[in-house]
């Protein structure tokens, strides 16, 4: 029998707008407000709110209810703007003392596969925000969309991180169980926490699905298959929008959150956070050479970095960074790293004949091409502003770009 | 199966769909008799038995008419096209008349060829249809190709609207070529939906064609983006001219082929002089057979503006020739391909915005170039023909 770790994301990018090619040099507002506040208060009053209340009555009934959050900044930035109300809700549950954050890129990017340096300030910044909002310096780190080798648990550990997360992807495992604690080849002491992915996507994916033959899953039932379980710990990772956004109210996923805790402690089992782990002996080292990740079926970032497109975009990103933090100008800091946030580079993917169905629901734009001309669009307009009066102003810089490719 | 035009003898989509459809039927076992109003020399096709109305009827002094500007044409061109044929006497009165002439001999042979369903193409052949039928009391199946309010951009001509839609409602089944085409049939015709069936079309897998691997003298140095289809209110070659002047704004070093014939060519010339980009636009008049294929492969990007596109094969054989494209989304293609761009036909800024993007960035050319060629292989003749076929057992019945 092992403790339930329960860990939940919570994630909203800054969308694009439908920038197009005469907005260069004449606009730079890049960002669609209206549609993300949209977004954001349709997830606040299908998830946040209602989940959040979830969650603060289980911690008011059951003594040992614990949880972890991963918040990013990209998000906060987008309730204090659209939702202040689920910032309140966080707040309040922070001042449980039941729940515990971690740390990640502030932007939610992948800027660990690209930028070193700039990885590590996206991580000192929400280092400083989880601080000043939640009085809490965390010891465990998750990376975005669970991106993970040797060589992030080896800076992690550099960066005073105990504990890091990461998916329990079949190739990593080789048969081992995902439900012990193991300890990356590269580091010292550094605790591997990895995810259940069978029990987790068997609420975030399968829950309503009645074509499953777990389907209805109760409380009672997802109990009874944590029962048995050997191990350590039994690590269920997801989105936080499964709860309401991604399984809809009326699929019963409410209640099941609510009964779940009562009918774990049936069964004698109760929760812990990720960072108690930090202490238990490891069962075994895990060598992790190439980066895996909770996405799609292949557990890779090809979701991300699969095709031209993607990486012509994130080298391009990358490669104004001396110049976008040279500027000095904040709001075009700002607006940089807000373009390296993951998703930007999800909607240009075009793995679509496999599992692109999940993609497509995602994808704010009607194709992963549409959405590489708007972003390719609006770092023409950060070369613009970076580059601009260098010579003789825009019209210069504009011939620069058209004359390069 | 009464069609307009047979390749060699064609212009336009038409041709080349009921060449791809009776080799399909053949594939699947159906034996199809073809009657066009002409069968001229060089049309021939082993899997299918083609008629020419001329050959049996040469008594009602049948004439080869050029018959796709008759019927694609816009109402004020009929008089226009007709009228040196009528001065000289050699035809009757119009195109109506024609199609009436059609109809006539479509009695003689529905007597003489034996058959299970009557298959008829756009509203020329309707008549013939219903004629063939009242003579031997076989189901009919009216294939819609484009509607009238399709080929006039909404400002139809009554005489062929009522003759369209009296083929429509005779019919045991209509097939439109996409959901597109069936909108527009619902929308105009009271033809109760349970009888319309959509069957996109395929396009042939392989052909010589293809693999030309074409290179032009025009290709170095220079990026082509090119427009190919009747030059027409239909096709949209008016916002491809609007879109060239913008796009070389951005990109001076881009060359502009309008490929086709068709009404509105001195007016689209008229207009690149206009906009002063009249050394930036090539213009090469109607192109066949290999030519064809040659303009799709040297060119970098191909784009359809259509205004109103019942289903456009053209899109499929550009991505065959490994061109990608830029597709109307009024457009019954666009129902059916995944891997292209897909732009509103009046939306200028949004088109210049994607050929710009697609020249300037050789990896969304070389994604969309890759993904579209990939995607194009799952289109053949076999579908399309498995689904007519099937609805022919269904009228049997």
């Amino acid at each position: 029998m092992t403790n339930v770790c329960l860990y939940f994301q919570v994630h909203q990018p800054f969308r694009m707008r439908k920038y197009n090619v005469f907005d260069i040099g004449h606009n730079s507002a890049y960002f669609d407000d209206k549609k993300n506040r949209e977004v954001m208060q349709k997830v606040a009053k299908k998830c946040y709110l209602p989940a959040n209340r979830v969650l603060r009555n289980l911690i008011a009934r059951h003594d040992d209810f614990k949880v972890a959050f991963s918040i990013t900044g990209t998000a906060f930035e987008q309730f204090e703007k659209f939702a202040p109300a689920v910032l309140d809700s966080f707040e309040e549950l922070a001042s449980t003392g039941a729940v515990e954050f971690l740390n990640e890129t502030y932007h939610h990017s992948l800027s660990f596969l690209h930028h070193k340096e700039e990885f590590l300030e996206q991580v000192r910044m929400h280092q400083r925000l989880i601080k000043d909002r939640f009085k809490q310096k965390p010891i465990v780190f998750r990376n975005t969309e669970l991106v993970y080798n040797n060589e992030l648990a080896k800076v992690a550990e550099e960066l005073g991180y105990k504990v890091v997360l990461a998916e329990g992807a079949d190739h990593i495992l080789r048969g081992k169980s995902p439900n012990y604690v193991y300890t990356p080849k590269t580091t010292k002491r550094m605790r591997l926490l990895l995810k259940n992915y069978k029990l987790s996507d068997d609420i975030a994916f399968r829950f309503s699905n009645k074509n499953w033959p777990g389907y209805p899953v109760t409380a009672k039932k997802y109990a009874d298959w944590i029962a048995p379980i050997l191990g350590d710990t039994t690590n269920l990772f997801m989105d936080y929008e499964t709860f309401g956004e991604h399984q809809w109210e009326d699929t019963g996923i409410f209640d099941f959150l609510e009964n779940l805790p009562r009918e774990l402690k049936r069964k004698g089992i109760s929760f812990h956070w990720p960072s108690e782990l930090a202490k238990v002996e490891p069962k075994d080292e895990l060598d992790v050479h190439h980066p895996i990740s909770w996405a799609d079926i292949e557990r890779d970032v090809s979701a991300w970095l699969g095709n031209r497109m993607q990486n012509a975009a994130a080298e391009r990103l990358y490669a104004l960074r001396k110049d976008v933090l040279a500027s000095k100008d904040a709001d075009l800091i700002d607006a940089w790293r807000k373009l390296s946030t993951s998703d930007h580079f999800y909607y240009m993917c075009t793995k679509w004949f496999n599992d692109g169905d999940v993609h497509k629901y995602f994808n704010p734009y009607d194709s992963p091409y549409e959405a590489f001309i708007a972003y390719m669009n609006i770092l023409n307009d950060i070369i613009l502003r970076v580059k601009g009066d260098e010579r003789t102003g825009v019209g210069a810089a504009l011939k620069r770009w058209m004359s390069t490719s | 199966m009464f069609g307009w035009e047979f390749p060699p003898y064609k212009t336009g989509g038409l041709g080349t769909a009921c060449y791809g459809l009776t080799k399909g039927l053949a594939r699947n076992g159906v034996h199809v008799t073809f009657v066009m109003p002409v069968a001229p020399e060089g049309a021939a096709a082993e899997f299918v038995k083609l008629i020419g109305a001329n050959q049996l009827a040469k008594k009602l002094k049948l004439i080869e008419v050029p018959a796709m500007l008759a019927p694609y044409g816009t109402a004020e061109g009929y008089a226009a096209d007709y009228a040196p044929l009528n001065a000289k006497g050699l035809y009757g009165k119009n195109i109506y008349t024609e199609a009436k002439r059609f109809a006539k001999i479509a009695k003689a042979i529905a007597h003489k060829e034996k058959h299970d369903v009557i298959h008829v193409h756009d509203w020329m052949t309707y008549e013939a249809g219903i004629a063939a039928r009242n003579v031997s009391g076989k189901p009919l199946v009216a294939h819609i190709h484009a509607t009238e309010h399709d080929r006039t951009g909404g400002k139809p001509n009554p005489h062929i609207a009522h003759w369209e839609y009296r083929g429509l409602k005779a019919a045991d089944i209509v097939i439109a070529n996409s959901e597109f085409t069936k909108r527009n049939v619902l929308l105009q015709y009271k033809i109760p939906e349970e009888k319309i069936r959509v069957v996109h079309w395929g396009i042939e897998e392989d052909h010589p064609h293809y693999k030309l691997d074409y290179q032009s003298i025009l290709n170095k140095k220079r990026k082509i983006v090119l427009f190919l289809g009747r030059v027409t209110l239909q096709k949209g070659p008016d916002y491809f001219v609007e879109v060239a002047k913008k796009v070389l704004r951005f990109e001076p070093n881009t060359l502009f082929i309008v490929a086709g014939d068709g009404d509105m060519l001195p007016k689209v010339i008229h207009r690149a002089h206009e906009l002063r980009i009249s050394d930036k636009v090539i213009f090469t008049g109607f192109l066949q057979g290999a030519d064809v294929h040659k303009a799709f492969q040297m060119a970098d990007l191909y784009v359809m503006p259509s205004v109103s596109e019942p289903f456009g094969l053209v899109a499929l054989e550009s991505l065959k020739n490994n061109t990608p494209t830029i597709i109307s989304k009024q457009s019954g293609v666009s129902e059916v391909l995944h891997h292209c761009l897909k732009v509103d036909f009046w939306d200028v800024d949004r088109m210049t915005d994607m050929i710009v993007n697609m020249l300037k960035h050789t990896e969304l050319h070389e994604e969309l170039r890759e993904n579209g060629y990939h995607e194009v292989q799952k289109f053949n003749l076999d579908e399309p023909a498995r689904k007519v076929r099937d609805i022919y057992n269904e009228v049997i019945r």
